[in-house]
């Protein structure tokens, strides 16, 4: 529990509290009656501090008793009887103080007149204690309004980061210049052939570049860069990359961050075929159940052929962009078993339609 | 052998198909070169250079199993031209550069491809590289070799070097001791301490490199030195310096 107001604002407001009550009850006290200003002013000011004390504890069961989850009825419960037990402690204190100044001298009286106008008292502390439970919401509710505002600019910040780190990571070096130097073979082998894997290599870069820059695409698009993929890197591994595709109906339509799949590929190409000098597959399987997506990238490997996924640089660029997207909902596993790596994925279903 | 009538035979290897059929349309235009073998992968590369002993080499960098590094740690060297052939690795380009060894880009043109060979044939005879600097120089810092290549006769093993138990220096060689065998490879302890991990491997004698998470305790030994005892029971000798470097490699550790 704080008792303490921490920040400026709830400072200022404690402030501004205790003086603008402390005149209320002063009024209260002096008029009509016998107290001279002066006295009033006094035990006045000293009650509306000890009011300050509990307007700041209210900032307690405001918390235990949030405004959007918690039902009127307790809400009311919650807060009036808090009102009213604190506001009766308060009026006993409060003639605890009187009759202290009521011993000092040239001050006799204020104790008769305070105990004659505890009626009113409780009824002022009554309403200012529900008053600070109305300012504690404001506080409550403005704060994480700021704090969900600076979480929404740090996720943006991050997903952006994501992105670039993602595009950069997308042509790696390596597969441009051995897709090159494969045209360059076939030129005078089989030029059709070389004709044909300089428009695939387009399409590719064109595909990559173009789907940068959308949030989300549909699986169906991210499985035809996957084909065009493996179409030049088939080029260049022949029958040692074999890749085979299971695929859902249903889960061709479900959207995904752009280029998610890709990483997972070069990877299982890399680490997994390159590898192998009889070569591999890699298989994708994308089911879709209820109201999730399950996206397996699996390939064969050789565990001892030392190309381990320390770094792992494109495995956490996914993770990455899956958190960046849908935050706890994301999941993301990997995992080597005997001679199979496979990484899953799962995330909630999103489509076209239901935006 | 020497001048413009000599001959020349080479090996190709590498694992794409289409870049061996490169090479080879380039080297057709050269009748001087005669090509022994094309090889897909380092093993056969090691087996063919065995067998026709080539005087030139087209090495791929990035091959399964065996690299192009650990195909030249494999080979007798003396005598034979390399030319190594990559697509894009920062790393080793920069070793290439650092020990002056010939090396082509994939892709490259005919112009680069000429002046690579011609810069091979005019070399012979110079200093032969020694492979595992070259290999050590290609990693980036702070990594170490996963694995050590050694060629029994004909038989290439690779031995995992979380499976090393530790390296005994004879002459020219060093003893491997992995899983109770014994591996013999030519080269010297120092250049075998220089490949691995630090952090894992120290050398405690002149002649022995051990490998840390194998020593269950040290024990003195006669006046002044000490005896490791390995959790398989072996005993090495510990050198005064050796213990030193032991003493802080494992206070390091906690």
């Amino acid at each position: 529990m704080r008792v303490v107001p921490t920040s400026r604002p709830q400072q200022m407001i404690f402030g501004v509290g205790w003086i603008f009550f402390s005149l209320l009850l002063a009024v209260l006290l002096k008029s009509p009656g016998i107290l001279i200003w002066s006295h009033a002013l006094a035990l006045a000011a000293v009650l509306s501090g000890l009011a300050q004390v509990s307007a700041i504890s209210a900032d307690f069961s405001c918390r235990t008793a949030p405004l959007s989850r918690t039902p009127l009825w307790r809400l009311l419960l919650t807060h009036v009887v808090a009102a009213l037990l604190l506001t009766f402690f308060w009026v006993k204190v409060g003639v605890i103080v009187a009759r202290q100044f009521d011993s000092i001298e040239g001050w006799k009286g204020i104790y008769g007149e305070y105990v004659l106008k505890t009626g009113m008292m409780f009824a002022a502390g009554f309403f200012y204690y529900l008053l600070s439970v109305a300012v504690q919401y404001a506080l409550i509710a403005q704060k994480a309004s700021n704090e969900a505002q600076a979480r929404a600019v740090e996720s943006s910040i991050r997903a952006r980061e994501a992105e670039l780190s993602a595009l950069k990571a997308q042509i790696n070096p390596h597969f441009l210049y051995n897709s090159l130097n494969s045209i360059s073979a076939l030129t005078s082998i089989d030029p059709a052939r070389a004709r044909e894997m300089c428009v695939s290599l387009a399409d590719f870069l064109r595909l990559t570049l173009g789907m940068g820059e959308k949030p989300v695409i549909p699986l169906r698009e991210e499985v035809g860069l996957l084909e065009k993929y493996c179409a030049i890197e088939k080029v260049r591994f022949g029958e040692r990359l074999r890749v085979e595709e299971e695929i859902q109906e249903e889960a061709r339509e479900c959207l995904l961050p752009p280029l998610l799949l890709q990483p997972l590929f070069e990877n299982a190409v890399v680490h997994g075929i390159a590898q192998m000098p009889e070569g591999g597959w890699i298989r994708l399987r994308a089911t879709r159940n209820e109201d999730r997506v399950s996206l397996t990238v699996e390939n064969s490997w050789d565990p001892e052929a030392g190309s381990s996924r320390k770094n792992g640089v494109g495995l956490k660029n996914v993770q990455r962009r899956l958190e960046a997207r849908y935050g706890n909902e994301a999941r993301l596993q990997a995992n080597a078993e005997d001679e199979v790596f496979r990484v899953n994925l799962s995330f909630p279903v999103e489509t076209e339609k239901a935006k | 052998m020497s001048g413009p009538n000599r001959k020349w035979k080479a090996l190709i290897v590498d694992d794409e198909e289409l870049a061996r059929k490169l090479l080879r349309e380039m080297l057709s235009s050269h009748p001087e070169i005669e090509i022994a073998a094309e090889c897909g992968n380092g093993m056969e590369a090691v087996k063919a250079a065995g067998e026709h002993k080539p005087d030139l080499l087209f090495l791929d960098v990035q091959m399964p199993k065996l690299t192009g590094f650990d195909v030249l740690e494999l080979i007798e060297r003396q005598g034979v031209a390399v030319i190594f052939v990559t697509a894009f690795d920062q790393y080793a380009m920069k070793a290439f550069d650092v020990h002056a060894v010939d090396y082509l880009l994939k892709p490259f043109s005919r112009e680069r491809f000429e002046a690579a060979l011609e810069r091979a044939k005019s070399q012979e005879g110079k200093k032969v590289v020694d492979a595992v600097e070259l290999a050590a120089t290609a990693r980036p810092a702070g990594q170490f070799a996963e694995r050590i290549v050694v060629k029994d006769g004909t038989k290439v093993s690779l031995i995992a070097v979380s499976k090393l138990d530790y390296a005994e220096a004879l002459d020219d060689y060093v003893s491997l001791v992995s899983e109770g065998k014994k591996h013999l490879k030519q080269q010297t302890i120092s250049g075998l301490e220089m490949a691995l991990d630090p952090a894992l491997f120290v050398r405690i004698h002149r002649s022995y490199v051990v490998n840390l998470e194998r020593v269950a305790r040290i024990e003195p030994y006669g006046k002044d030195s000490k005896v490791a005892i390995l959790t398989n029971g072996v005993k090495l000798p510990v050198s005064r310096t050796g213990y030193a470097r032991l003493k802080k490699l494992l206070e390091e550790k906690g």
